[in-house]
């Protein structure tokens, strides 16, 4: 964990190194001896209710009982079996509420198995060996076009690859790895361990990526299914919410997720940013994530600002305990009805019959810069270019219950249809789960 | 406060735990240290001739389960490796210093009568309060006609302990070996020779894994290995069953019986006691853990006692022998069921898939309004008591006896036994 959260540092400029150290890490590895206690801590039970709430159902009792006996290899391929993102699933799932949340020992001792990290000392194993363990069907000849190298996207390739298909994915950005290279906190993903994941799984061959290649202006999605056999959208969430409120642009307002990019890409900029007073606005995990990385930095102060109380957040209660040890104070019932030049004005909040209201009652709070963490929404932009849409629904792409769109052969999932929580394990389940329904698309 | 003393074939002692003859009985410095945390006993760890033995380096090997270590413990030591003469010295030095506890010497010499005739009397003059023929040993001194190659014999065992009882006025405990097809053979042999009183049970013949690096079994010395003998909590079973079983014979009924086999609480000692030993030893608890165990041996007993309205051992002593009978002794019309405790019960399964997989499908897998329920199917279950076992949580599956209407009746007297005897026609019926 990081240490020396002292004010008087917040003016040295630190290297990224330094910076690296002062965010530290969220959970250490297991030692190979606590793997093995707390694998033995495992019931091995029969339908057991962790592969339940697991999205990617993974046979957890069947890996966790593979760590006991010492064949760790073996339980790492259970896990990528069903996860090949499962390595940065065991750093970055809020485990608190899927796996963990329903372990029996939970419910026996209020204190369950811990499976993500148990995930992560599997998979750990099997990566620092340098091995890919899955090899791929015989060709196809089946060419495949993926939008978007996040969990989704890639995780949606990997199957594919595997089924025996050629995948070629068009990304936007420089790099792979969607939000795990962009957008999870820093503390959770140490090392490079996104892109190090991510070049374990193209090592299964059969993927091409196209950096710097967003889908829309040259790269439209006619042109993709007239050269391809099948489209897979694996697009995330682009659009990053407004506050719609005065002052919004005023240049020390600034968008959550942006300043965490800034801070996975260029943390040298983040800390010089991070002094004085900070408030963040938003209830989610991305306001934890800056808030606490924010503060870790050196800013003075850290308030995160709620609309409504602690049971709404969407951050879990694990999370909003991480924020609170690490200095970051939490304020609910605060609404933000404007910015101005070194403060942000809030209206007092309360619930009336279930609906939120919004008093007279404004507070000022000092801000040297204020982070918007209201979420994000789907961005169709880059569909537009295109001259058939497929059909949306609540303002993100539609689909059937196989992952397919309303266009013949585009399929898409992960956060950019919202089939369940936006979660990477989600964006996992649902890639890998659309290639098996591109498939069998492709095979019919 | 119970009393817990006893006076076992003549040997006094403050309670009955003894340390069994093995490296924590090997010196003075370890046996001062036992009596003074609390032991009421020591059986030194086993003299014999000298020159002394030479014991090889890497001796012991181990089973661990489920986390738990050293549930199996398994050594290739021989009897003590010191001249005779240290060791004399040293117990008469101890049994002077702590005059109020069991000191008993365990003895292994050749199979000749001279040998035994010249180690008695050396052994009388330090004081010690008796015996122990050590006719276990399954390694080492076997081969050298020794240690369990005389007690696999019962006319040796016979033979030996009738010498001893010739050449000592010391009470004469004889310990068997379990590696026997049945032990009261060499029980009774030793009962015939005149022992004072028998202790069981030595180490069983074990390898305890194998290195399937070095490809020997293990402990490696070098690069192979030997079967060693094996004892800790894991051959508890096996050592109860065997004093169990000479405690209920008729003809050797007021031997005395000194329980001996993976005993690591008060609990697995009361157990030995009702099954009907005087005293009973320990070893590998004491290896694992160290002395300091006696704490909790005595006092634990002493609380269970007094919850019982136990005031001495002998009150509960044997009291569980005459429950253990043979299997066609068994009320065959007896019925149980297992219950589960749903406000316990945390969904594991395990109860479910035992009983589906491998026993008699009487807990149903069920889903109600979503969450998981595990629910016995009475007219199923045959009261195998499979599931109670593997529940993770104590007292979530308990057994209740069923009321059938059926009489007592055993095998003897069933129709589908062939060889049954002739009974009284009512209860036949109820039977058929
Ligand atoms: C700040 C933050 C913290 C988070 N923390 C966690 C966490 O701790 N645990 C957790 O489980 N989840 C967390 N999430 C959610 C998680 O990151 C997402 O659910 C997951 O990344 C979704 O995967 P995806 O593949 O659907 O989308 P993304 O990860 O968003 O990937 C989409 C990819 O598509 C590319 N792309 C977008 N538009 C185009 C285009 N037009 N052409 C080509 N490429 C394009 C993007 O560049 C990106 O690479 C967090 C999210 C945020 C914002
Ligand atoms: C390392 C070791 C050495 C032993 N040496 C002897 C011995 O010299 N004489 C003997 O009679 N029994 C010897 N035993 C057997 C023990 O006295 C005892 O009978 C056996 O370990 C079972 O008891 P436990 O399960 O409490 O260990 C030895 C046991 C061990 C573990
Ligand atoms: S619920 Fe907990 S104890 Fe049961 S299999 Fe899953 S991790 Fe193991
Ligand atoms: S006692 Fe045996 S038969 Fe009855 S429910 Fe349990 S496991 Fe099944
Ligand atoms: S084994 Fe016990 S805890 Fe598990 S489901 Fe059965 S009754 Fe419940």
């Amino acid at each position: 964990m990081s240490a020396g959260l002292g004010d008087g540092e917040r003016s040295v400029r630190l290297t990224e190194a330094e910076i690296a150290a002062k965010l530290g890490e969220m959970a250490l590895a297991l030692t190979p001896d606590e793997a093995r206690v707390e694998a033995d801590r495992c019931y091995y039970c029969y339908d057991a209710p962790c592969v339940e709430a697991c999205p990617t159902g993974i046979d957890i009792p069947g890996f966790i009982r593979k760590i006991g006996t010492g064949n760790v290899r073996g339980a790492a391929v259970t896990i990528l079996e069903s996860n090949i993102f499962g390595g940065s699933c065991a750093r970055v799932c809020p485990t608190e509420v899927l796996c963990e949340e329903v372990c029996v020992r939970e419910k026996q001792q209020g204190r369950p198995v811990t499976i993500g990290s148990l995930q992560r000392f599997a998979t750990d194993f099997l990566m620092e060996r340098g091995e890919h363990p899955f090899a791929r069907a015989p060709l196809t000849g089946k060419r495949v076009a993926v939008v978007g190298a996040g969990p989704s996207g890639l995780a949606c390739a990997h199957r594919l690859a595997t089924l025996g298909h050629q995948v070629t994915v068009f990304e936007a950005r420089p790099k792979p790895g969607g939000l795990n290279e962009y957008g999870i906190a820093a503390y959770k993903v140490v090392d490079d361990f996104a892109r190090r994941e991510v070049e374990f799984i193209l090592s299964i061959g059969g993927i091409a990526i196209e950096y710097g290649s967003p889908l829309g202006p040259d790269l439209t999605l006619d042109s993709l299914r007239a050269d391809y056999d099948a489209v897979f959208l694996g697009l995330g969430l682009s659009d990053p919410n407004a506050l719609g409120i005065a002052g919004e642009d005023l240049p020390h307002v600034r968008d959550a997720l942006g300043f965490i990019e800034t801070l996975r890409q260029l943390p040298t900029e983040a800390q010089a940013a991070a002094i004085g007073h900070v408030l963040v606005i938003g209830g989610g995990n991305t306001a934890i994530d800056a808030a606490t990385q924010v503060r870790m930095l050196g800013a003075e102060t850290v308030t995160i600002l709620y609309r409504r109380g602690p049971e709404q957040m969407g951050a879990t209660k694990v999370e909003q305990d991480w924020a609170q040890t690490h200095g970051v104070t939490i304020r609910h019932w605060l609404a933000p009805v404007a910015i101005e030049q070194g403060a942000v004005a809030l209206a007092r909040t309360r619930l009336a019959d279930g609906r939120l209201i919004v008093t007279e009652e404004v507070l000022r709070l000092p801000a040297d810069l204020v982070l918007k963490a209201v979420g994000q929404s789907f961005a169709d932009g880059p569909l537009s270019t295109s001259r058939e849409l497929p059909a949306f629904a609540r303002g993100r792409i539609a689909i059937d219950g196989d992952y397919r769109t309303s266009l013949p052969g585009v399929f898409a999932g992960g956060d950019c249809v919202g089939r369940g929580p936006d979660l990477t394990v989600q964006a996992v389940a649902d890639g890998r789960d659309a290639a098996h329904a591109i498939d069998r698309f492709l095979s019919d | 406060m119970a009393d817990l003393s006893v006076n076992f074939a003549g040997i006094r002692s403050p309670n009955p735990f003894w340390l069994a003859s093995a490296p924590p009985t090997d010196k003075e410095y370890n046996v001062v240290r036992a009596l003074r945390a609390g032991w009421g006993g020591v059986v030194w760890k086993t003299l014999g001739e000298d020159p002394p033995i030479v014991n090889v380096s890497s001796r012991y090997g181990a089973i661990s389960y489920g986390g738990s270590r050293v549930m199996g413990f398994n050594n290739i030591e021989l009897i003590t490796d010191r001249p005779l003469a240290v060791n004399l010295a040293e117990i008469k030095s101890v049994k002077r210093a702590f005059p109020d506890r069991a000191i008993v010497v365990s003895l292994m010499v050749p199979c000749e009568e001279a040998a035994w005739k010249a180690i008695l009397p050396l052994v009388e003059e330090t004081g010690a309060d008796g015996i122990e023929l050590n006719f276990g040993c399954p390694h080492g001194m076997s081969e050298r006609g020794m240690g369990s190659a005389v007690g696999q014999v019962p006319d040796y065992v016979e033979m030996v302990t009738r010498w001893c009882k010739q050449h000592t006025r010391m009470p004469v405990i004889v310990k068997l070996t379990p590696n026997v097809t049945d032990i009261l053979q060499p029980a009774r042999a030793a009962h015939r020779g005149g022992a004072d009183a028998v202790s069981l049970i030595n180490t069983i013949m074990s390898i305890v894994s194998v290195d399937l690096d070095l490809m020997a079994p293990t402990p490696v010395v070098g690069s192979m290995g030997t079967h060693g003998g094996y004892c800790g909590p894991a051959v508890k079973p096996i050592a109860l069953r065997m004093v169990g079983e000479i405690a209920r014979q008729g003809d050797m009924a007021g031997l005395p019986i000194s329980g001996i086999g993976g005993i690591s609480t008060w609990r697995d000692a009361a157990e030995f006691i009702a099954m009907g030993s005087g005293t009973v030893q320990i070893c590998t608890a004491a290896m694992h853990h160290g002395f300091r165990i006696i704490d909790d041996l005595t006092e634990g007993l002493s609380n269970w006692m007094d919850g019982k309205g136990y005031a001495r051992l002998r009150d509960f002593q044997g009291k569980a022998v005459p429950n253990f009978v043979h299997w066609e002794d068994l009320d065959i019309n007896f019925k149980t069921l297992a219950q589960i405790d749903q406000d316990l019960c945390i969904q594991c399964g395990l109860c479910h898939i035992a009983c589906e997989d491998t026993a008699h499908q009487a807990i149903a897998a069920l889903r109600v309004d979503g969450g998981r329920r595990y629910e016995v199917i009475d007219e199923e279950c045959v009261g195998c008591n499979l599931c109670s076992h593997v529940c993770p949580v104590d007292n979530c599956i308990t057994m209740h006896p069923a009321e059938t209407g059926l009489p007592f009746a055993t095998w003897k007297e069933h129709p589908n036994n062939p060889l049954r005897i002739a009974t009284d026609p009512l209860s036949t019926k109820a039977l058929a």
